[in-house]
C-alpha cells in the first residue's frame, strides 16, 4: 500500500523531514508518535501534496505509483484521504454540498459515473446515524460554528462517504471529550479492511487505547527512530520522549 | 441639490462629475466622456427574456428612455418588473421613474438593466416612496455591455413602520455606479442595503449607498460582497448618518470583497456618521485573496483547483444574495450571478 523511502521535505528552505522511511501494508493500521516539532504534521502535508512543502530527496508510493508527482486533489482520487488536524470552515457550502462536489470529482478522476441524488442522500443519512449527528448539521456551512468535536466528527463523515484506501488521521484525538473520541474512534474501526490501510498520527497514547494500531513508529528529528508493536505506545506514555534525545 | 436632481442636470449641460468630486473619486465619469454623446432614438422593446423572466405580475418597459408604460408605479401586494434597456451606439438617454407602494401592501421590485448596445450613456433616476406599514423589496440587476456608462441613482422615502430590503446585483461596465440615498425615520421602519458586484476584464462597478437615520430606534442592515478578476474594479462607498437625536439606532454595515487578480481592485469607504448618544452600529470591510489553507482542504478531497476556486467564490458571493426574503426572486438572482461567475472563471 504506501511506502515512504529516504523522504527529504523542507518548508521555506527549512529541512523537516530527514531520510524517513516507512511502509504501511494493506490491511494495516500504523500509528505515528513523535514530540511536537518532530515532522508529523509535514509528514501528512506532504504526502497529501500541500504547497509549500517542497521535497528534495526520496519516494512516497501509492501501491506503486508515484504519490509525489500527484497533484493534491489527484492523490485524493486515488484514495488518499487527510483527516485535518484543525478542518477549515467553508461559509456558504453545506456539508451535503461539499462532500457530494468531492465524491464526484474523484469518480470522475477515476471515469466512474456520478452519484445520484438519492443515493448519495440515502448513504448520508445512514453514514450520519451511524456517527450519531444531527443530519441537519449537513445542510449548514461546513464546519461554521462547529465546536472541536464537531469538526472532527465532519472529518470522519467525509471519510466514510468518500470511502478512501489510505487514511491519514492527523491528532484526531485533539479537541475531543471521551464520548466524541469513543464515537469517532468507531466511525474509524468501521473503516477498517483488508483492502484499506491507516497513517495515525497523534501525540499522546490516549487515542490508541480505541484504535488499536498493528505497528508504532516514533517520528523525531524527521526520522523513523523506533517501531515496534502496540506496546511501544504504552512505553513511550510512561518514559516520555526524552529517549530519542538529540533527535527529538 | 438632492442626487436625483443633480444626475438629471447632467443631460441638460451641468458638468459630469469627476475625481475631484469626493462622491465620484473612484468613478471619474468626465474621464469616460468628454462630452455628453447625442440623444438616443427609440429602438423595438426587447425581444429577449430578461433576469427575472416570468417572475413579475406586470412590468414597465423603458427602451433608450422611452417608456412603453406609465411612469409612476403605483404598488399593491404584486412583484413589478422595470426593465431598462439600452438598445443604442454611441448616444446617451435618461429614464426617469416614480414607484410608490401602497400602505400596508407587500410589493417587489425587479429593477433589471439590460444593455445591448456600445458605448453608450444610460442616465437613470427612480424615486421611491413606500407609504405607512409598505414593505418593498427591490432586487437590481445591472447586465451591461463593457463599452457602457451606467448610472442609477435612486431616492428612497419610508413610511412610519415601513420595511425597505433592496439587492443590487453588478457585473459592471466601462463605468456601473449604482447609488441610492435613503432617508431612514426610524420607529419600526427598517432597512436591509444588500449588494453583489463581479467585475471582470476591464469593468468598473460602483455600489454607493446613504442611509440618514433620523429618527429613534431605526435598523439598518448592509451586506456587500464583491469580486474583482482581470483588471476589474469595484467601488463601495457606504455610508450610514446618525442624527443628532435619532437614539436607539441599530445600523450593522458589511463589505467584503476577494481579489482574484493581482491587478484588479477594490476601494471601499465604509463610513458611519454617528451624532445621536445611545446607538449600536458597527461597521466591517474586508478586501482580499481567497483562503489558501481552504483551497488546500478542497483539493484535498478531490476538488480540482479551479473548481475549488469557483466553489469558495460562489459561496462567499452568495451570502449577500441569500438575504432576498422572496424565494422565487433570490433564485433567479443567484442564477444570474453563478452565471455572470463562470463566465469569469471560464
Amino acid at each position: 500500500m504506501l511506502s515512504v523511502h529516504n523522504l527529504h521535505a523542507s518548508i521555506d528552505g527549512k529541512p523537516i523531514l530527514k531520510g524517513l522511511s516507512l511502509d504501511v501494508p494493506a490491511g494495516e493500521v500504523h500509528a505515528i508518535m513523535g514530540p511536537n516539532g518532530a515532522g508529523k504534521s509535514t509528514l501528512s502535508y506532504v504526502l497529501t501534496g500541500r504547497d509549500g512543502y517542497e521535497v528534495t530527496a526520496g519516494s512516497a508510493s501509492l501501491d506503486g505509483e508515484d504519490l509525489l508527482a500527484l497533484s493534491p486533489d489527484a492523490r485524493a482520487a486515488k484514495g488518499v484521504f487527510l483527516s485535518f488536524q484543525y478542518p477549515l470552515e467553508i461559509p456558504g457550502v453545506p456539508a451535503l454540498t461539499f462532500v457530494r462536489a468531492a465524491m464526484n470529482a474523484q469518480r470522475k478522476a477515476r471515469g466512474e459515473p456520478e452519484v445520484t441524488a438519492p443515493e448519495f442522500l440515502k448513504r448520508a443519512r445512514a453514514t450520519v446515524a451511524a456517527l450519531k449527528m444531527d443530519f441537519d448539521m449537513l445542510r449548514r456551512g461546513l464546519n461554521v460554528g462547529f465546536s472541536g468535536g464537531e469538526k472532527k466528527r465532519m472529518e470522519i463523515f467525509q471519510m466514510a462517504m468518500l470511502e478512501p484506501r489510505f487514511l491519514i488521521l492527523d491528532e484526531t484525538d485533539s479537541g475531543l471529550d471521551i464520548d466524541a473520541l469513543r464515537i469517532v474512534s468507531e466511525g474509524v474501526n468501521a473503516l477498517r479492511s483488508p483492502g484499506r490501510a491507516m497513517l495515525v498520527i497523534t501525540h499522546y497514547q490516549r487515542l490508541l487505547d480505541y484504535i488499536r494500531p498493528d505497528r508504532v513508529h516514533v517520528l523525531a528529528g524527521g526520522r523513523i527512530v523506533a517501531s515496534g508493536g502496540p506496546e511501544l505506545a504504552l512505553e513511550l506514555e510512561r518514559s516520555g520522549y526524552d529517549r530519542y534525545g538529540e533527535a527529538a | 441639490m438632492n442626487a436625483v436632481a443633480r444626475a438629471s442636470a447632467w443631460m441638460t449641460g451641468a458638468a459630469l462629475p469627476n475625481r475631484r468630486d469626493e462622491a465620484f473619486r473612484w468613478t471619474d465619469m468626465a474621464r469616460v466622456m468628454k462630452a455628453l454623446p447625442p440623444a438616443s432614438a427609440p429602438a423595438m422593446a426587447p425581444g429577449w427574456p430578461g433576469p427575472f423572466h416570468g417572475l413579475a405580475d406586470r412590468e414597465v418597459v423603458f427602451v433608450n428612455g422611452f417608456e412603453t408604460g406609465p411612469d409612476l408605479l403605483v404598488l399593491g401586494d404584486e412583484r413589478v418588473a422595470a426593465r431598462f434597456i439600452s438598445d443604442t451606439v454611441s448616444s446617451a438617454h435618461m429614464a426617469r421613474l416614480k414607484v410608490q407602494v401602497a400602505a400596508g401592501c407587500k410589493a417587489v421590485l425587479l429593477e433589471s438593466y439590460e444593455g445591448r448596445g456600445e458605448a453608450y450613456f444610460a442616465n437613470t433616476v427612480i424615486e421611491i416612496e413606500l407609504a405607512a406599514g409598505a414593505r418593498l423589496e427591490r432586487v437590481v440587476v445591472l447586465d451591461e455591455p463593457e463599452t457602457a456608462v451606467s448610472v442609477s441613482t435612486a431616492e428612497v422615502r419610508l413610511g412610519r413602520g415601513a420595511h425597505f430590503a433592496q439587492f443590487v446585483a453588478a457585473a459592471g461596465a466601462r463605468l456601473q455606479r449604482h447609488e441610492t440615498h435613503l432617508v431612514h425615520p426610524g420607529q419600526g421602519a427598517s432597512v436591509r442595503m444588500d449588494g453583489a458586484y463581479l467585475v471582470a476584464g476591464a469593468r468598473h462597478a460602483d455600489i454607493t449607498t446613504v442611509v440618514e437615520h433620523v429618527g429613534v430606534e431605526g435598523e439598518t442592515s448592509q451586506l456587500v460582497k464583491g469580486v474583482a478578476a482581470d483588471q476589474g474594479r469595484g467601488v463601495f462607498q457606504g455610508r450610514i448618518v446618525v442624527a443628532h437625536g435619532a437614539d436607539k439606532t441599530d445600523a450593522r454595515m458589511r463589505h467584503d470583497a476577494l481579489l482574484l487578480s493581482d491587478r484588479a481592485e477594490v476601494d471601499a469607504k465604509p463610513e458611519l456618521e454617528i451624532y445621536a448618544d445611545d446607538v449600536a452600529c458597527a461597521h466591517g470591510n474586508t478586501v482580499g485573496a481567497l483562503d489558501e489553507n481552504a483551497l488546500f482542504y478542497a483539493q484535498a478531497r478531490g476538488l480540482p483547483a479551479a473548481e475549488a476556486r469557483a466553489m469558495l467564490t460562489r459561496a462567499f458571493l452568495a451570502e449577500a444574495g441569500d438575504r432576498i426574503e422572496d424565494e422565487a426572486v433570490r433564485e433567479a438572482a443567484r442564477h444570474w450571478v453563478e452565471e455572470r461567475l463562470e463566465a469569469i472563471a471560464s
